[in-house]
């Protein structure tokens, strides 16, 4: 009952407050707007004038963008690096992993790592897009690589965006940046494995944002599955992925992000693997036949003193993955009746690197893998061939780097691997710059 | 105690008042990318807008991440209040492309940079990053001038009327209220800092132009050599015989900004720090602000 009579009586003071105070208060609120009138349309007067003076110059800096103002974004991205291996090269493996892709060691001795150009821009106000060009080195041969190309649609509505062409899966955390975001010098030793460094796929990817307060995003992608590690024919769509990733603020000091991604492909096609060459013989591939599927996980954490990253910060980041496979294996190459075994895969591993940021232009970081598998198949001297046989080894390796931040621009990285992917340790040496050149777009977290 | 307990049991009743009204008037959603925004945005909307600051005055906007949280805040804005020419290029670009948020990008009304309001003092001639981060448009930190505040503050109002139109008569009546106040306030603050007229002063980073166009101080020095480049130490020596030559009255560092080159030159001259707050502090007002911000001066000029 009280609660019922509550609201009446709020209603009915406000309203007799107005009733009593009205004339009284009209008054003064009249006397106070023509003070407010007066001085208002002076100061309208003063800021009028000063807006004359002021519009000359905007007008000046207004003309000054030329007609080159509608060129897109162009950067460069110059790498170079010194490296050193114990090991052969040719011999590196990760047992229990048919590497393919981009996998494998950079040359050994002065190389140019991976050089970058990148062109992007706003098409108009409903599409954005990039092309990344990327320039490697293979067997003393320069390729130039069409990284990315892609469009992306700018504020759809109802927080969806949607991105079609080449571009880099959102599968994981680390496999959206390009390699000079990258903290170390090298992959991790997972995506090696199972990605040939990146998974990147022509196809159409959709993203939707949920109107929370906390970050929530969902995500589906399509692809062909034409390139490694779907590595097939084209077939319609040949690869999958479907992702979700939360995330948000602790205070002002601390951020994180965590993700759960899932990558298929039903029907992979002569999936190949890195091929070679027995006692001089003709070359010798590994082919894969089958489905394929990866789930992962990612963590990200970072700090920054104040939310000011730029002294100092910390960032941690640790990612999962896991992969099964069924079908089967031919070697190729390797004469009438082919090889070939029934697979039956499970590859898993993951890493895990904390960076810390101790000075403007200094920063460490420590990075951890650690890999395992357990593949079986119906003949394993075919699988031990094709490199899917673990060798009684869990492949891991434990990086450190020391960096020298000149500008926002600008990296030296000098970075130490104990390499123990096969059974045979090596330790690495890199010595590396990275240059970002022209106009440079925003990082992601 | 019957009477608390009586107020208690009417807490209800208030808190689905509260609710009822929000219902029914929509607040408008504002990100503003920088407190002195979110303080002008919330002066001119008053409880017709809610306002979402994306950094504090503790932090230095050019360098912000693109964090998740600020994707989420920027996924449900109806309107984006930012200082633009290129302060927020770090972050802003990217948190606007992924937000799928059609009502906040460039060239929709809820898009509001105030760089684009005023005219932009020390436009560089020439674009070379050798000369450090310069911000090809001009110097951004506009806030500092309490006259381009007022002229954004007259743009900001038509745009939430344009943005928000139910509510255009509110945004005018505000207007005209923080006009009227802003002048009453700018007479006060020129009165005050009379004193400091013709002051040299030796700035970290070039960040308060405005302020020393305003007040009429010189700029003696600047300690980074190039903007967004920490002072190498040859720089620093430099400086300190410069300022034998010539001295200066006092050394201005923002709140932001890492103090160690400042306090460095301070101890070797003996010049007083003002160590002064870049922005608006929370719960504060602008005026508020402004007021802390000549009286620090005036402090450390004393």
């Amino acid at each position: 009952m009280r609660h019922s009579l509550l609201l009446p009586v709020i209603a009915a003071t406000l309203f007799n407050s107005n009733w009593v105070f009205a004339d009284s208060e009209a008054e003064t609120i009249k006397q106070q707007l023509e003070t407010i009138q007066k001085e208002y349309g002076q100061a309208i007067e003063d800021l009028e004038n000063r807006l004359l003076e002021t519009e000359q110059n905007v007008r000046q800096t207004n003309t000054h963008a030329g007609q080159n103002s509608f060129n897109p974004a162009i950067s460069i991205i110059l790498d170079g690096r010194y490296s050193g291996f114990g090991n052969d090269l040719e011999g590196y493996e990760l047992p229990g992993f048919a590497l393919g892709g981009e996998a494998g060691l950079a040359e050994k001795g002065f190389s140019v790592g991976h050089s970058e150009l990148v062109i992007s821009t706003n098409v108009d106000d409903k599409f954005f897009g990039k092309i990344t060009l990327a320039f490697d080195d293979h067997d003393g041969e320069t390729e130039a690589e069409l990284e990315e190309a892609f469009i992306q649609t700018l504020g759809l509505g109802n927080g969806l965006t949607i991105t079609a062409g080449r571009f880099f899966s959102q599968v994981g955390y680390l496999n959206q940046q390009h390699e000079h975001q990258w903290d170390f010098a090298d992959a991790p030793l997972i995506y090696r494995g199972l990605f040939g460094d990146q998974l990147i796929d022509d196809g159409v990817q959709m993203t939707w944002i949920a109107p929370t307060e906390l970050f929530l995003q969902l995500g589906t992608e399509l692809f062909s599955g034409s390139r490694f590690p779907a590595g097939g024919r084209t077939n319609g769509v040949g690869a999958w992925t479907v992702f979700a990733d939360i995330g948000g603020d602790i205070g002002i000091e601390h951020s994180w992000q965590l993700g759960v991604s899932h990558w298929q492909a039903n029907n992979v096609e002569e999936r190949a693997g890195e091929s070679h060459a027995d006692d001089g013989g003709e070359a010798e591939t590994p082919s894969f036949n089958g489905e394929s599927e990866i789930n992962a996980l990612d963590l990200v954490y970072k700090w920054a003193p104040n939310g000011n990253p730029s002294h100092r910060n910390v960032r941690f980041q640790f990612e999962y993955f896991e992969r099964k496979e069924q079908g089967d294996v031919v070697i190729l190459g390797s004469g009438l009746p082919f090889e070939m075994t029934r697979f039956d895969g499970h590859q898993k591993g993951g890493y895990a690197q904390t960076v810390y940021k101790f000075q403007r232009q200094w920063q460490t970081g420590f990075r951890y893998d650690r890999l395992a598998s357990q593949n079986r198949g119906s003949d394993a001297d075919v699988l031990a061939e094709a490199g899917l046989d673990n060798e009684g080894h869990a492949p891991q390796r434990y990086s450190v780097t020391l960096e020298w931040l000149p500008s926002e621009f600008s990296r030296l990285r000098l970075q130490y691997n104990r390499d123990e992917s096969s059974e045979e340790t090596d330790d690495q040496i890199f010595l590396q710059y990275t240059m970002s050149l022209g106009s440079h777009g925003a990082h992601q977290f | 105690m019957i009477f608390h307990r009586r107020i208690r049991k009417c807490w209800p009743g208030v808190l689905l008042l509260l609710l009822c009204s929000n219902a029914v008037h929509a607040q408008l959603n504002v990100f503003a990318c920088e407190p002195e925004w979110a303080a002008l945005t919330e002066a001119l909307g008053g409880d017709a807008v809610k306002v979402y600051s994306a950094t504090s005055a503790e932090q230095d906007p050019h360098h912000i991440q693109a964090r998740p949280s600020l994707i989420a805040k920027v996924r449900r804005a109806d309107l984006l209040v930012c200082t633009g020419a290129d302060l927020e290029v770090g972050w802003l670009p990217l948190l606007l492309r992924k937000s799928g948020n059609g009502d906040i990008q460039a060239n929709q009304p809820g898009f509001f940079m105030a760089a684009d309001q005023v005219s932009l003092l020390e436009a560089p001639a020439v674009l070379d990053r050798s000369l450090g981060d310069i911000h090809a448009a001009g110097n951004p930190h506009i806030h500092l001038d309490p006259y381009r505040l007022q002229q954004i503050a007259i743009a900001l109002a038509a745009t939430l009327g344009k943005v928000d139109p139910t509510n255009n008569d509110l945004y005018q009546a505000n207007l005209g209220r923080f006009t009227h106040e802003w002048r009453q306030a700018i007479t006060r603050w020129e009165m005050q800092a009379e004193a400091l007229r013709g002051r040299r002063i030796v700035v970290s980073h070039n960040n308060w132009v405005y302020l020393e166009q305003w007040l009429g101080l010189e700029r003696a020095a600047v300690l980074e050599a190039k903007p967004g480049v920490a002072p190498s130490s040859r720089h620093l020596a430099q400086l300190l015989v410069q300022l034998k030559l010539s001295p200066a009255d006092m050394i201005l560092n923002a709140n932001y900004q890492n103090d160690q080159s400042a306090r460095w030159l301070a101890q070797k001259t003996g010049l007083p720090i003002a160590s002064l707050p870049f922005s608006v502090a929370d719960e504060e007002t602008l005026i508020q602000w402004f007021d802390r911000l000549l009286s620090q001066l005036l402090s450390a000029d004393s």
